[in-house]
């Protein structure tokens, strides 16, 4: 459930990058803090495991297909949540990069939704259910709880993304039901394999199951650590969500808004002035056919109401321009092959 | 997941070129303000968003990137953005655009939209990835106040990567053999495989933190080589990062097209 970059605005994505950039720069000192440097290859090694354990597919009952795991829940519990998060945030740095899984814009949304919910809810969560010592049956029953709430809450923050970032026409309540559809069983199924995986590396290296269930006495108290971050995740989020709800219902889009705060005008574009107007009027003269304006779409109350203004215009001689351009840069794209012959990584 | 393609990528990301020499932070920031700029077009842009396609081309053409392997990257991971964006046409049958006797909905528009967005977002990181090794991307992070520690968690990440894929790759291979191939895919046997390779994960890294503690390891990466942001570094930077301003805020795709048809 990467978030693309293409279903974001970027007041909602920067929102998120805020966000999960300030629980990072914390993970980050707590780690420093905390930790020997014992730990530092262990959790860069572990965010490669994170990739290869990935690679282990095994089919899923009952359907037939093939699913992997994600990885999160076991981190969190077998390194506590700082150091988790710090190596969740880097595999996904990695997968954006490498795999063009999510995007840059989307990447602080990723950290937040795939990240600081395994970690500081799904976490707590397992040791809250889990206890000291727990049985098989118990720690398997804390495991799939603390996923499926952390996937679910992942996949409700998604839903109110999208939403907030108005790309999409769905609703809330569709999406939402949607995504927890879709998230229940990888839930429950992440659940039962990292109960799995816990119990084998719990049988064979029992000196980890101080971390696991927090009765080691740590270097400088995780549980004591969750706390904050647990209240300023909670506090950023309503916050966050009153902010950009309220900015989202009566600015559809934040950069037109803020080119608006920084000229004076709603739109650059705005047709009685300085150089843009020179050239709207050479455009008007230089037109094929007359503008075909976006007919102003009445959805009141959804965040976009009717922009009858330059904003939304598409003309016949855009699409003439665009193909233009895309054909120009299918002959480059042509030339570049071409050139090179058989491409090769050498 | 294909560590393959990854592998293809980081390969090419250690080539030489004149897009390979830029400053990795010009390199960076400047896909930032291209993503920034395309995604923040209203939700029905869509002819505005061709030209963007340039900085893409341009900088694989700069670094000889191959670009099969940029589309078939961005096609694999399409689905779910495709499948988010397909409910627009479904959900939004308000009228579009209308050319002559053409009438295209206002669901249709916005999923273009989404898809060259997505298009365009993605190739550029792909492109960015395939043109700026690992290292001093990293290095550029360092200098643009990213957390230390964070950074030396990437490093690290990085380093083994490669290595632990194929470790896991042996042990699925070893597990198709010895259990017929799909029958023995089971969770059991799967969490089985997960605990071996986690458990060898955690030797690993204590035999890293030994072998790292003896060569001096204090908790940071030195890296030998110094960034150097030159002039070419910020002639391109402004360049990109003004020429996406420009074609954000001005119907450069309607002059073109005027341009086209001969006026």
């Amino acid at each position: 459930m990467h978030m693309a970059d293409a279903l974001l605005s970027p007041a909602v994505g920067a929102g998120c990058w805020a966000l999960s950039g300030s629980v990072l720069a914390y993970c980050a000192g707590r780690t420093r803090k905390a930790l020997d440097d014992h730990k530092v290859p262990l959790m860069g090694v572990l965010g490669a495991f994170v990739f290869a354990a990935q690679m282990i597919n095994f089919t899923i009952p009952g359907t037939g297909s093939s699913g992997h795991i994600g990885g999160g829940l076991l981190l969190a519990i077998l390194l506590g949540p700082h150091a988790a998060f710090l190596t969740i945030a880097s595999v996904l740095t990695v997968q954006s990069l490498f795999f063009a899984d999510g995007g840059l814009l989307a990447l602080g949304a990723n950290i937040f939704n795939l990240g600081a919910f395994p970690c500081f809810v799904g976490g707590p969560i397992f040791r809250a259910i889990a206890g000291t010592s727990p049985a098989t049956g118990r720690r398997t029953a804390a495991a799939v709880v603390a996923s499926v709430v952390g996937l679910e809450a992942g996949a409700m923050a998604v839903a109110v993304q999208t939403l907030l970032s108005g790309r999409s026409e769905l609703t809330f309540v569709p999406f939402a039901a949607l995504m927890g559809g879709i998230h229940l069983p990888i839930g429950i199924i992440e659940g039962l394999v990292t109960a799995a995986v816990l119990g084998y590396v719990l049988k064979v290296r029992p000196h980890l199951a101080g971390q696991a269930f927090g009765t080691a006495a740590e270097p400088s108290g995780t549980r004591r650590g969750v706390a904050p971050v647990l209240a300023f995740l909670l506090v950023a989020a309503l916050l966050g969500g009153v902010v950009v709800a309220r900015f989202a219902s009566t600015r559809p889009d934040g950069l037109e808004w803020s080119i608006g705060r920084l000229t004076g005008s709603p739109e650059l574009r705005d047709p009685d002035r300085g150089l843009s107007a020179r050239l709207a009027e050479i455009q008007r003269r230089t037109a094929v056919l007359p503008d075909y304006a976006l007919p102003a779409k009445d959805t009141e109350g959804s965040g976009h109401a009717a922009r009858p203004d330059a904003g939304q215009q598409t003309s016949l001689a855009g699409i003439l321009g665009a193909l233009l351009t895309l054909a120009l840069a299918g002959l480059l794209g042509l030339v570049m092959t071409r050139r090179r012959g058989q491409p090769s990584a050498r | 997941m294909s560590c393959y393609e990854a592998d293809r990528l980081d390969r090419l990301a250690y080539l030489d070129s004149p897009a390979h020499r830029l400053d990795p932070r010009a390199k960076l920031l400047a896909t930032l303000a291209f993503i920034a700029a395309v995604v923040s077009f209203p939700k029905y842009e869509v002819s505005a968003l061709a030209p963007f396609v340039f900085f893409p081309l341009l900088l694989a053409a700069a670094g000889n990137v191959p670009l099969r392997l940029i589309a078939r990257r961005v096609a694999i991971v399409s689905p779910f953005a495709v499948m988010i964006g397909l409910f627009n046409p479904l959900l939004d049958r308000a009228p579009g655009l209308v050319v002559g006797p053409v009438s295209i909905s206002a669901g249709w528009l916005s999923f273009a939209s989404i898809l060259a967005r997505f298009a365009l977002t993605m190739s550029s990181v792909l492109v960015l990835t395939a043109t700026t090794s690992f290292p001093s991307l990293c290095q550029g992070l360092t200098a643009l106040r990213v957390p230390r520690a964070f950074v030396v968690q990437l490093l690290f990440l990085y380093r083994y990567l490669f290595l632990l894929a194929e470790e896991s790759g042996r042990l699925r291979r070893a597990r198709d053999l010895r259990g017929l191939g799909a029958r023995g895919r089971t969770l059991r046997v799967a969490a089985a495989a997960l605990g071996v390779l986690f458990t060898r994960t955690l030797d690993r890294a204590e035999r890293i933190y030994q072998a790292m503690t003896a060569r001096g390891f204090d908790g940071t990466i030195r890296q030998l080589r110094t960034l150097r942001f030159r002039g070419a570094d910020a002639l391109f930077l402004a360049g990109v990062a003004g020429g996406a301003v420009v074609l954000r805020l001005l119907p450069v795709t309607a002059w073109i097209g005027s341009l086209g048809a001969g006026r």
